[in-house]
């Protein structure tokens, strides 16, 4: 018996609320709005949890500019260190810089592991930052946290959200909760992503522009409050909540 | 001292398995401690005690055996399989930390000692699981 995976809930039972950001395709933003989503949640005076699971391509740390990250302190588990208010977890604390070569069992080995030592206390919101696909790390979410609500990203590209498609058809297949989509990097006021997902009955949270001054403000999270892109972010927020 | 939390989970597993059996009483646990994970025994018997200590009714007598496998890891690419015992002295005190935590880092740290590729498989001795539970009804 897998004694980690029995411990899992107990070590998340006082989050109120676990929120994966997902969607099909790589580079369409995941990393982005979770940063930044868990950085204006803080702001807000929210109890705020990101654990970062793309584990060959961690990137909410670069984000937000964590880079004094060492190994968590431990106390009967290990603690996540706080930045900027956010309990972060990722692997960048016990891999550093160097590349993290994992076969998708040690993927799912490394990630039960994490969640059963993990002691995140009592939190409002867990916002993770999830790889780009439907493999095993979305498998392991849904097998090893129960409670797991999806945001989905898409771009306004067909190809997008073609492949979007195929995450939420398996999430609604396994009864997930999807929260619902956000329109990322909109460039046109064309709403032909807002009117697909309106067909799935699911709810289209809202859209965010292409944000040229976006890739200026990564690293700095007081320059990333004031993006467009933040401000966008900002307008979704609140439909989240329920 | 993350050893708790494994402990935690130890015997959460156990009375599950007890609740799930209909055990009143657990007599004997056997637990497995792969090596890879470089648990320091004492540390985890102190935790495993602290633990089972608001259980005593159900545990309180319960026999615990604590085994430890040795880690084997084998190459994918060249199939060449190796102790983490002999592997183990060449990594800095860091290294062996973030494999304590997580074990799946050796992957980051260790390459295969012939055709060093860092694409091998954790044969036996990683994790920490419940071998055997019993008890009285
Ligand atoms: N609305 C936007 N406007 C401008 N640039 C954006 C926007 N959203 C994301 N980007 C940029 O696009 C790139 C990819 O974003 P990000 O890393 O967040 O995507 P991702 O979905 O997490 O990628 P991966 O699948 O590799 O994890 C980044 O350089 C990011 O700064
Ligand atoms: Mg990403
Ligand atoms: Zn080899």
């Amino acid at each position: 018996m897998d004694t980690r995976i029995e411990v899992i809930d107990k070590r998340l039972k006082n989050i109120r609320k676990i929120i994966a950001i997902s969607g099909g395709k790589g580079g369409i933003g995941k990393s982005s709005v979770s940063a930044t989503l868990a950085a204006s949640l803080a702001k807000k005076g929210h109890k705020v949890g990101l654990l970062d699971l793309d584990f060959s391509g961690p990137s909410t740390h670069i984000i937000l500019g964590i880079r004094n990250y060492d190994f968590p302190k431990e106390d009967k588990g290990i603690i996540p260190s706080k930045y900027f208010g956010i309990k972060f977890m990722s692997i960048i604390s016990f891999a550093g810089e160097n590349p993290a070569p994992l076969r998708g069992i040690d993927i799912s080995n490394a990630i039960i592991e994490l969640l059963a030592i993990t002691q995140w206390g009592s939190l409002d919101f867990l916002i993770i930052d999830m790889p780009p696909g439907i493999g095993d790390t979305t498998l392991d979410i849904i097998r090893t946290m129960k409670r797991v609500k999806f945001i989905m990203i898409s771009t306004p590209s067909k190809l997008a959200f073609e492949i979007v498609k195929k995450s939420i058809n398996l999430l609604l297949e396994l009864k997930m909760p999807i929260i619902g989509i956000i329109e990322n990097m909109k460039f046109s006021e064309n709403s032909s992503i807002k009117i697909q997902v309106e067909k799935y009955q699911l709810p289209f949270l809202g859209e965010i522009y292409f944000d040229k001054n976006l890739e200026n403000a990564i690293g700095n999270i007081d320059k990333l409050y004031k993006t467009e892109f933040a401000e966008d972010l900002e307008k979704i927020i609140p439909k989240i909540f329920d | 001292m993350h050893e708790w939390a494994l402990a935690d989970a130890v015997v959460t597993s156990a009375l599950k398995v007890a609740e799930k059996e209909n055990l009143k009483k657990i007599t004997k646990i056997v637990i497995k401690i792969g090596e890879l994970q470089t648990i320091d025994e004492e540390i985890f018997n102190f935790a495993l005690k602290e633990v089972i200590q608001p259980q005593q009714e159900i545990l309180g007598n319960a026999d615990i055996e604590i085994e430890t496998e040795k880690a084997i890891l084998k190459c994918r690419v060249c199939k060449n399989e190796w102790l983490f015992e002999n592997a183990r002295k060449n990594l800095d005190e860091d290294e062996t930390e973030s494999i304590h935590f997580i074990p799946e880092t050796a992957h980051i740290y260790l390459r295969c000692p012939k055709c060093k590729s860092p694409d091998f498989e954790i044969k036996i001795g990683r994790g920490i699981w419940l071998d055997a539970v019993e008890g009285e009804r």
